[in-house]
């Protein structure tokens, strides 16, 4: 029981955190659909760094270099879109879905040529973090409290006090509703939706090093986030793009995301004999079932995936 | 004089939308090329060049012409699925459709026509039925939550990739091996259900795994640009993709029309799947843990290939090609995934395709109002005289 909530809060905090990235984004008025290839390389910023750290490097520091590396892993590779999508009107879908790939392919030629670099039998592309993980985890009787759940806590609070309370976060999401009359009004859409994308890109890159700590203490970078990138949208979508919302949408489909994990652990739950498989569909089918009942009257930001031309009035 | 002439013939010639979608695509693969040729500098240094060279001449690595005949069979075997897979993006597109899914649909497919062909024992043309049917069912539920419920498409595309690849795990692993995680071999437990050659192979160095799926792609391309540029259904489609509410208010059906689009989309993706499989090049994993990387594919194959069905078929075999050359690289120094990274940025590239037109034209139209402007003031310095 114990074991599910630890992990129905660590996938809650992924989501959280990834969600709340793609809502910066949306509401400047940038789809950012590339949040998986963020995820993956703020996660190759992570992990490497946990990698080449000393284990015996205080553990607050660890956890603060940690999350260093995969905000500016994540910043530096949301650039990407942001370049093309703001300032030449790329398509967003198209790029986005294109940063995905590249992050896959990308992640996974860097890591197997460190790999072949260090031993050139490896051609695996697993970065190992066993030692260094523990500075991550403060265990509490039975249960292990991950810093990352303070940290998507914090974002969470940050990201209600920035968005609806900040004289930056209401011009951001006026960019997102309306940005030919924000821009009438002296505000800068362009550099607005930079910031949106920018901290997307930051909060996803910690959401990619949090999944890929989660419960493992390795990671294979072949295969992805496992479409956590798009969970964290649908997540965003069912919370109606607002942070408290999103926060309790991420806990449900953590715990869904959890049981995959640990259902083996419950009695019950291994007596149904239910497959594997099952389980890991579960996030993915409870996600569409949700999508169908609250993207008909969705309040997405108005403007959202149009791009800005000043020209055009 | 004449050289005017000529600079204004090239102008036309640049100005035409085909020319320009070829010039755009021959920048996205050459500077894309030149980025992995930059990563694999950064690798190592002293085989790079060799290694990008390698990627390129894939089968022709092989010194005799039977042997690269043979693996430019395999190449083809594989461009065939990847085809399919850029069709059925792209057909979506014309609708204004995304179609992610296509990876997923691509699954369904490879399921329901391994299923048929092993469990059930079926001919292949019923097995290629069942991995159409099943590729446009996952289709039509993306279109129907799309259409009725305003599901974002792609969102509900990736959903049904994960939930498809679980199902088809699930469905297969009734029939795989039993050392092993990979499906029994077609060849060995139905014959009936690998797709005919009709001695194809004899060109292909014996190559048994050519058959008719290669013809049956191109045909299909070719078909789909019939329907897009001569039929009503495919005006109708365009029109939906351009002008939602227009074409709804000039009473086409548009609700009909998206759903349809991904029937015949998904049902493009799981004849693909049923290409590759129903060759017997290939056998599915059943503990596979993500999606195959085809649909993928396939979408830098569509927007490589300028959203044409025709250019989409050099496209395809383009991709197909630097992927199967990657796999020839020396696997100790270099890793094979350096195609797909080079995939990856030839899509990136396509996203300014749409930019380097408007830039293109604008310049073109420059230079021709600066021509116009020479050629007016010339005139009225003859009146001078």
């Amino acid at each position: 029981m114990v074991l599910l909530l630890q992990y129905t809060l660590l996938f809650a905090s992924v989501l959280i955190l990834v969600a709340l990235g793609g809502c910066f984004s949306e509401h400047s008025g940038v789809i950012n659909l590339g949040l998986e290839g963020i995820m993956v390389m703020g996660a190759l910023g992570g992990a490497l760094t946990l990698k080449y750290i000393s284990p015996n490097t205080p553990a607050l520091l660890i956890v603060l270099a940690v999350i260093a590396a995969s905000v500016l892993s994540g910043a530096i590779y949301s650039v990407l879109l942001a370049v093309a999508c703001i300032n030449l009107k790329a398509d967003q879908t198209l790029v986005g879905t294109a940063l995905n790939m590249l992050a896959a392919a990308a992640a996974t030629v860097i890591v197997k040529s460190i790999n072949m670099a260090e031993n050139p039998d490896n051609v695996s592309s697993t970065v190992q973090y066993v030692q260094s993980k523990k500075a991550l985890v403060v265990p509490i009787g039975s249960f292990q409290f991950n810093w990352f759940m303070l940290v998507a806590l914090i974002a969470l609070i940050l990201a209600y006090v920035i968005l609806y309370k900040t004289r930056f976060g209401l011009r951001l999401m006026a960019c997102g509703e309306h940005p030919q009359a924000a821009d009438s009004v002296g505000i800068n859409v362009y550099t607005m939706r930079w910031a949106g994308v920018l901290i997307s890109g930051m909060l996803a890159g910690i959401g990619g090093i949090v999944y890929i700590t989660a419960g493992v203490s390795e990671w294979k970078f072949e295969v992805g986030v496992a479409g956590f990138g798009f969970l964290a949208l649908a997540v965003m979508i069912f919370g109606q793009w607002k942070p408290i919302n999103i926060g309790l949408a991420a806990l449900l489909f953590g715990f869904f995301r959890a049981l995959s994990n640990v259902y083996s652990g419950f009695d019950f739950l291994s007596a149904l004999n239910i497959p594997g498989s099952v389980y890991n569909m579960m996030p993915y089918i409870i996600s569409l079932i949700v999508l169908a009942f609250t993207s008909s009257n969705s309040r997405a930001p108005k403007a959202e995936g149009i791009p800005y031309d000043k020209g055009s009035r | 004089m004449s050289g005017q002439n000529s600079s204004n013939q090239s102008d036309s010639f640049l100005s035409k939308p085909a020319v320009q979608s070829i010039l755009a695509a021959l920048l996205c693969i050459v500077i894309g090329l030149l980025i992995g040729y930059i990563a694999l500098l950064i690798i190592s240094p002293k085989g790079a060049t060799e290694a990008i060279i390698t990627i390129l001449k894939n089968y022709f690595t092989y010194p005799t012409k039977a042997a690269a005949m043979k693996y430019l069979g395999n190449t083809l075997v594989k461009a065939a699925p990847l085809l399919m897979c850029a069709l059925s993006i792209q057909f979506c597109y014309q609708a204004g459709l995304f179609n992610i899914g296509a990876a997923g649909q691509y699954v369904a497919g490879a399921g329901a026509s391994l299923f048929c062909a092993l469990a059930l024992k079926l001919p292949w043309f019923v097995c290629l039925l069942a991995a159409l049917i099943a590729g446009g069912l996952f289709g039509v539920i993306v279109g129907l939550l799309k259409s009725y419920l305003n599901v974002n498409e792609v969102i509900s595309g990736i959903m049904l990739n994960w939930i498809g690849l679980y199902t088809v795990n699930m469905l297969l692993s009734g029939v795989k091996e039993t050392a092993s995680p990979y499906t029994v071999s077609v060849a060995s437990t139905n014959e009936a259900a690998l797709l005919p050659s009709l001695g194809m192979e004899k060109l292909f160095s014996n190559n048994k795994y050519v058959t008719i799926a290669i013809p049956l792609a191109i045909l299909v391309a070719i078909l789909l640009k019939v329907v897009l540029s001569m039929t009503v259904f495919g005006y109708e489609i365009k029109a939906t993709g351009i002008a939602k509410d227009a074409a709804k208010y000039s009473g086409m059906k548009e609700k009909r029309n998206v759903i349809i689009t991904l029937f015949i989309g998904g049902a493009l993706a799981g004849i693909g799947a049923a290409f590759l499989f129903l060759s017997g090049y290939e056998q599915w994993s059943v503990t596979q843990s993500s999606v195959p990387s085809m649909g993928f594919n396939g979408i830098a194959a569509t927007f490589l290939g300028g959203l044409d069905p025709i250019g989409t078929i050099f496209a395809s075999y383009f991709i197909q090609h630097i992927t199967s050359g990657g796999s020839y690289l020396d696997k100790n120094i270099y890793p094979s995934q350096i195609s797909d990274f080079i995939s990856a940025i030839i899509i990136y590239l396509c996203g300014f395709v749409l930019f380097f037109k408007l830039y293109l034209n604008g310049y073109l139209r420059k230079r021709a109002e600066r021509a116009k402007e020479r050629g007016i003031s010339k005139k009225e310095e003859g009146g001078n005289f």
